[in-house]
């Protein structure tokens, strides 16, 4: 208790503590995996020298899916906690309001047309575009509305209708190994990932949580309702559009890389929020930080897991993250009352 | 120092503000007045271009802002709506850093300026034993000082505030009247808007009374609340101290 008291009043503590946290997990994560390699063999191999073999297994197949799966949970968690200071709601995720089942889409149309095979960047940017989409009709939707209802009521109508359009691809799949594809990928997973999916996926990433950490002063203005922020000089409309597309960037390249992952940025910032005295600004980056962790982590145990057949990173985080969200929405409605 | 020039304002069809020019000097406590629906918290709004005016200009210091983006001159006018919904369950003296938000930039932190306006806001509001509560644990008497004291921290030369003593005990209520009272002594001017005719006859320099989202009278407290314009206004018969001429009651006309 006193550590967690520690981390409420010293935010460089507490952001200190999740990095430390996830640089250990991601070198753990670097000696787990079907192949048993050694702490040793592991750090060799991380160096470039010694086995070959190793070096392969450790830099070319263990590390990027590594950093892709920190990089991932770092921008679905950014995001969630960016959305959700926008909207000024604790259930704003990218999951729950449709970003990530829109992005979802845009991928499965550059898949289902071979435009992926053609142009590689087409999965990414159809991702992108869908997610940006999605945002500017729940927002069409929910406008100003900061009711919890309208909010989700908008993401599930998002939601059902890219589901809905994504079925219709599988339904159309001219064979069933491209219908395999897009159930396979839909599903959520980091493996066989690699530098060139960083490559492909990182700027895009890069740029959109640029975008929302900028967004740190003027979230927290946002408490006090939309009249209150404008004249303590927050332009909304910027922010508004700001945080749109920080997020549609950030998860619409998190989805092209690894499919639908949900509820990390559901479950992340409320799990720091009360160390962070509640600041929508300050809730930012140890809620980016505490996404990758969970991300590793879930990747690590979908690694580890005994069964011949590999569990889907988005199963697990989706057999996780939905009994949280309905303890969630219990909790809000009491605190409500 | 702000002023309007024949100011017309539509809230859809209906139009709540009517061809009103008002001035507020620099150091002055004035008060806005009139029933309800008679277009005080419109003309507000306004001011601060958190909604289009129809027809006339709004100067600040001299300059027109009327058509300026709201987000503009952040710093220069504080604004302390009604009512206020306060989102996440914020420390009290967090929430009143906010009001610090006009001074900074997207990466900068709290200076020892900031600290010193806030402490400072937080003092004049009588807002300091709860600095570090969640405000959502506050009473609604202790939240309106919090937000008094967000809005002080501004710093703005100009404050608008509406009903600010609305969720406030006699007591609170003329401290949070005297807080601004202070402030207008301090050099800033504040517009606020009021129900209790009798804070605004002991606290304000002037009055402007609108009714229906016109300019009924303007001028000293005593001369505006006299008995004709308050029965034509607000439909009352009042009866008053005979000294001070506060209003001990009042009743139904009729």
């Amino acid at each position: 208790m006193a550590f967690l008291s520690f981390l409420r009043t010293h935010p460089y503590g507490l952001n200190l503590t999740l990095a430390t946290c996830l640089g250990l997990m991601m070198f753990v994560g670097l000696f787990l995996g079907y192949a048993p390699l050694g702490v040793a063999d592991a750090t060799q191999g991380l160096l470039g020298i010694g086995d070959q073999r190793y070096i392969y297994i450790i830099q070319d197949i263990r590390l990027p899916r590594i950093v892709l799966g920190a990089l991932v949970g770092g921008c679905l968690g950014t995001a969630g906690a960016a959305l959700q200071g926008l909207l000024r709601n604790p259930l704003a995720d990218p999951g729950v309001i449709g970003i990530s089942s829109s992005a979802g889409l845009g991928a499965v149309i550059a898949i289902y047309f071979g435009l992926s095979s053609v142009y590689a960047f087409s999965v990414p940017a159809l991702a992108i575009i869908f997610a940006i989409g999605a945002m500017f009709i729940l927002i069409w939707l929910a406008g100003r509305d900061t009711s919890i209802l309208t909010l989700i009521l908008a993401g599930v109508a998002i939601s059902s209708l890219a589901v809905a359009l994504t079925s219709l691809a599988m339904n159309l799949a001219p064979n069933p190994y491209s219908l395999s594809d897009i159930v396979m990928w839909l599903l959520g997973s980091l493996s066989n990932r690699s530098y060139s999916d960083l490559a492909l996926s990182g700027p895009f990433m890069a740029v959109g949580l640029t975008l929302l950490f900028a967004a740190a002063r003027d979230l927290p203005a946002l408490t006090l309702g939309e009249d209150t922020a404008a004249s303590m000089g927050v332009n909304l409309k910027r922010l508004r559009l700001q945080v749109i597309f920080g997020a549609a960037l950030s998860v619409g390249a998190s989805v092209a890389i690894c499919g639908t992952v949900s509820f990390i940025g559901l479950i992340a910032p409320h799990l720091v929020r009360p160390l962070t005295q509640h600041d929508p600004g300050r809730l930012l980056l140890p809620s980016g930080l505490l996404g990758a962790l969970i991300l590793v982590l879930a990747d690590i145990a979908v690694r580890i897991a005994p069964g011949a057949i590999e569990l889907k990173l988005g199963v697990v985080t989706a057999l996780l993250g939905a009994p949280f969200f309905l303890w969630l929405i219990i909790y809000t409605r009491r605190s409500m009352r | 120092m702000i002023e309007t020039r024949s100011l017309s304002v539509s809230l859809g069809e209906h139009a709540a503000v009517r061809d009103l020019s008002m001035k507020l000097n620099s150091g002055e406590l004035v008060g806005l007045i009139g029933p309800n629906g008679a277009g005080k918290t419109t003309l507000m709004r306004a001011l601060l271009r958190l909604i289009p005016s129809d027809e006339g200009q709004i100067f600040l210091d001299g300059q027109e802002i009327t058509h300026d983006p709201a987000h503009f001159h952040a710093g220069d006018i504080s604004y302390l709506p009604q009512g206020q919904d306060i989102a996440w369950p914020l420390t009290g003296r967090r929430l009143v850093a906010l009001g610090r938000v006009p001074h900074q930039t997207s990466w900068s932190h709290l200076s020892a300026a900031d600290d010193a306006a806030i402490d400072a806001a937080m003092e004049l509001a009588k807002a300091t034993d709860f600095a570090n509560r969640p405000v959502r644990q506050l009473s609604g008497g202790e939240r309106a000082r919090i937000l008094l004291a967000r809005a002080l921290a501004v710093g703005a030369d100009t404050l608008l505030v509406d009903e600010p003593t609305a969720a406030l005990d006699p007591y609170f209520q003329l401290t949070a009247m005297e807080a601004l009272k202070t402030a207008t002594q301090q050099g800033t001017s504040v517009c606020v808007i009021l129900h209790d005719l009798n804070l605004a006859m002991r606290y304000c320099d002037r009055l402007y009374l609108l009714n229906q989202g016109g300019l009924v009278a303007e001028g000293q407290p005593h001369d505006v609340l006299n008995d004709a314009n308050l029965k034509a206004v607000y439909h009352v018969d009042v009866a008053r101290d005979a000294q001070s001429g506060l209003i001990v009651s009042h009743h139904l006309l009729g």
